[in-house]
């Protein structure tokens, strides 16, 4: 694998530079029927989405957010706008791609890493995907790669015998606002006994103010078959809320294994409040790698269903917790069948008066005997005003289980510190190398291009004045 | 090299130093003796910089350069060197990388890996330390003894001006006390000098002491050379007061 990698040398001030709002439409902010059905009609929705969009309506009217977790009280669905629709169509080069969207995505990096190191690449910038790309390889070989609106006109049975079927509306007020007016996302389907050795990914940037994103990833994979997925999301920083609410819904089939890969970086203004589900079929795998950076307030816990005998799930997550911030991550994990496994690891950092919360949920139903859980997470705070919380919940049905847990929660040691210093080592590096050190555990678990990704992101985090 | 004078210091506001006085010269080798909770780990603490010590009145010096001021790197960074009473454990940090990153510091220089490697792997060799744990967390589940023996390492690794000792001998068996010795005697020669705390003076073996000093109470009570450290041995401390 190469070395230098995509977004290696990037700084925070380049995932903040904000292009001039150039969007052809969008639509009033607030959520009604009539914005719903706008939504629909530009989006040239079959009927029975339609349908589905406004069946979300109605569940997102009847219940209310979450009285648990961060306040998000500040989020303001009435100064929501939630469709922007860039004025690019989707391309399959990024030539047409226009100018300062095609910036964007440069100075991210993800032209670049397509040709170096990805096997198909989907751009989405505010509500609509700009950009797809798949190797002609994959293709022969069955694989599906596109964007959402793609997959319903081409793909329509199989989408409807997926979407929103992992999370459905009622799930929470938010998979329902994300069912009334989901755009863009992408689409991944993998035929049985195909390996996609080159990973695939899916960027998302949110550049208008004010506004929400909703893209919905949907990943099928046969029995057999194998992909990697990678998302990553950022946005530059405006000083009114935006909201992000994706859901994404991952099928692994009999003997599947798929990696699901994202770091978000938020910026400071955006409720981040993200669904994401895999349902794993017997002696599957998913591997879960999920970096929280950025955002004001994230509430986001990847759920694995372990459906089938013998499947398994490793979750590995670092969120970064800063001034301003208040990050409740984690992981859920739903033990259906024997033989089950499940494996999560988790380090969170808390800095400048941010919080962070560890919030984790293990079920294991009366079908899941000789099911294997172990959880470790670990928390550092990197000063006194700064607050972690760890609140793992159990739920076991069956007696004959193999269930670990183990937390901790620490602040930097002033101690340490001094050892490293009185080796020559300033302040800034021995701060930064202990935090460094607290997630190596995680990091060297990670491909070697998202290590050093997010070393850049803990190093941008430990650099900035809040 | 080392210049202490009328020196009050403390921690939380308590005064735990009473007037200390030491002056340490180039190519010296000086011994500091004292009971428990005499204030001698305080002594080289405070001459490191750690932040919970502060001085009340008086100057320690550096090669004609007052400390107060100074953060402790910047102190390592004149040739300033501790090996800690206690060590420090630093989860997730190699002992190969935290060294590196050390020397890098010190020197100001970027040094390459493979000869850093070769070289660390050499010193380790001599102090007959397992070369896997190079790759192993810094101190991380190390023993008393190879915590100490880590210690001695970084001491050759760095090769400062000044070396303080703080009970370096203490928890090592006999063989690894010789090993210990001997790396101390490899490392001092005429132009740097050592300042060494030690219970059982196993570690001055191999080395010549200059001057030796007994610390009471905080406050220096007896000086002297050799034979000073021979009568307390002996006799212990019951014949000292203040
Ligand atoms: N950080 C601290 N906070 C409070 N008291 C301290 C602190 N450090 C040292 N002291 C006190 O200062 C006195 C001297 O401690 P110091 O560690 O310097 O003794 P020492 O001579 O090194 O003893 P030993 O031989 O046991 O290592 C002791 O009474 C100790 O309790
Ligand atoms: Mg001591």
């Amino acid at each position: 694998m190469s070395k230098k990698t995509y977004i290696e040398d990037i700084e925070r001030t380049l995932y903040d530079i904000k292009n001039v709002d150039k969007s052809v439409y969008k639509s009033q902010a607030g959520l009604t029927e009539e914005v719903v059905r706008d939504i629909s009609k530009r989006k040239n929705d079959p009927d029975w989405m339609l349908d589905f969009r406004l069946k979300s309506l109605e569940v997102y009217e009847s219940i209310n957010i979450p009285n648990w977790g961060p306040d998000i009280s500040r989020l303001n669905m009435d100064e929501i706008v939630t469709y922007v629709r860039p004025d690019a169509k989707m391309v399959g080069s990024w030539d047409e791609v226009p100018q300062d969207i095609r910036d964007t995505f440069d100075r991210l990096g993800i032209p670049a890493a397509e040709k170096q190191s990805l096997a198909g690449v989907g751009a989405q910038y505010d509500s609509e995907v700009v950009y797809h790309s798949v190797q002609k390889r994959l293709t022969e070989q069955g694989v599906i790669y596109t964007d959402m609106e793609t997959a319903i006109k081409e793909h329509e049975d199989i989408v409807r015998e997926h979407f929103m079927k992992l999370v459905p509306p009622k799930d929470h007020k938010f998979a329902a606002l994300h069912g009334a007016v989901w755009s863009g996302g992408s689409f991944v389907y993998v035929p049985a006994g195909v390996n996609v050795k080159i990973p695939l990914q899916s960027y998302f940037r949110l550049n208008a103010a004010g506004a929400g994103q909703f893209e919905h990833t949907l990943i099928i994979l046969e029995e057999g078959s194998s992909a990697h997925f990678i998302e990553g999301c950022s946005a530059p920083k405006y000083n009114v809320t935006n909201l992000h609410a994706g859901c994404v819904e991952l099928f692994v089939g009999e003997g599947a294994r798929l990696r699901y890969s994202t770091i978000e970086n938020w910026s400071r203004n955006m409720m981040n409040l993200n669904t994401k589900r895999a349902l794993v079929e017997k002696n599957g795998l998913i591997e879960w790698v999920s970096g929280s950076f950025g955002s004001a307030v994230s509430m986001l816990y990847p759920c694995s269903i372990l459906h089938g005998e013998g499947a398994r799930c490793e979750f590995t997550g670092v969120t970064f917790a800063s001034k301003g911030q208040n990050l409740d991550t984690g992981a859920s994990v739903i033990h259906v069948a024997p033989h089950t496994s499940a494996n999560i690891n988790t380090r969170t950092i808390s800095k400048s008066g941010g919080a962070a919360t560890y919030r984790s949920a293990v079920k294991v139903t009366k079908n899941a005997h000789h099911a294997k859980c172990s959880v470790n997470c670990e928390s550092l705070m990197l000063d006194s005003e700064s607050r972690s919380d760890t609140l793992p919940v159990m739920d076991i049905e069956v007696g004959d289980v193999d269930i670990g847990h183990e937390a901790k929660i620490g602040r930097i040691s002033e101690d340490a510190i001094f050892y490293l210093m009185s080796r020559g080592i300033d302040e800034a590096e021995a701060r930064a190398m202990i935090v460094r050190g607290f997630v190596e555990p995680i990091a060297k678990e990670l491909p070697l291009e998202y290590a050093v990704e997010m070393n850049n992101l803990i190093n941008i985090e430990l650099e900035g004045a809040n | 090299m080392l210049e202490i004078k009328s020196l009050h210091a403390g921690v939380d506001g308590k005064e735990i130093l009473h007037g200390i006085n030491l002056t340490v010269n180039r190519g010296e080798v000086h011994v500091i003796l004292g009971p428990n909770g005499s204030g001698k780990s305080t002594l080289m603490n405070l001459i490191m910089g750690h932040p919970k010590y502060e001085i009340q009145s008086g100057t320690i010096k550096f090669e004609g350069q007052e400390l107060n001021l100074l953060a402790p790197f910047e102190r390592a960074r004149l040739g300033i060197f501790l090996s800690f009473q206690s060590p420090e454990e630093i989860p997730g940090i190699t002992v190969e990388n935290m060294l590196r990153a050390a020397c890098q510091a010190v020197t100001g220089e970027k040094i390459k890996i493979l000869p850093f490697r070769k070289k660390l792997q050499a010193v380790m060799q001599e102090l007959k330390i397992n070369p896997d744990s190079a790759n192993r967390y810094m101190n991380v589940g190390f023993s008393g003894g190879e915590k100490k023996r880590n210690e001695i390492l970084q001491l050759l690794m760095l090769n400062p001006k000044l070396a303080m000792l703080d009970e370096t001998d203490s928890g090592l068996d006999v063989d690894a006390v010789q090993i210990v010795s001997n790396g101390v005697a490899k490392f001092h020669n005429k132009d740097n000098a050592c300042l060494i705390i030690t219970h059982n003076t196993q570690i001055l073996k191999s080395l010549t002491v200059d001057k030796a000093h007994v610390l009471l109470n905080g406050q220096i009570v007896a000086e002297g050379g050799t034979e000073l450290v021979d009568e307390v041995s002996q006799n212990g401390y019951s014949k000292f007061t203040y």
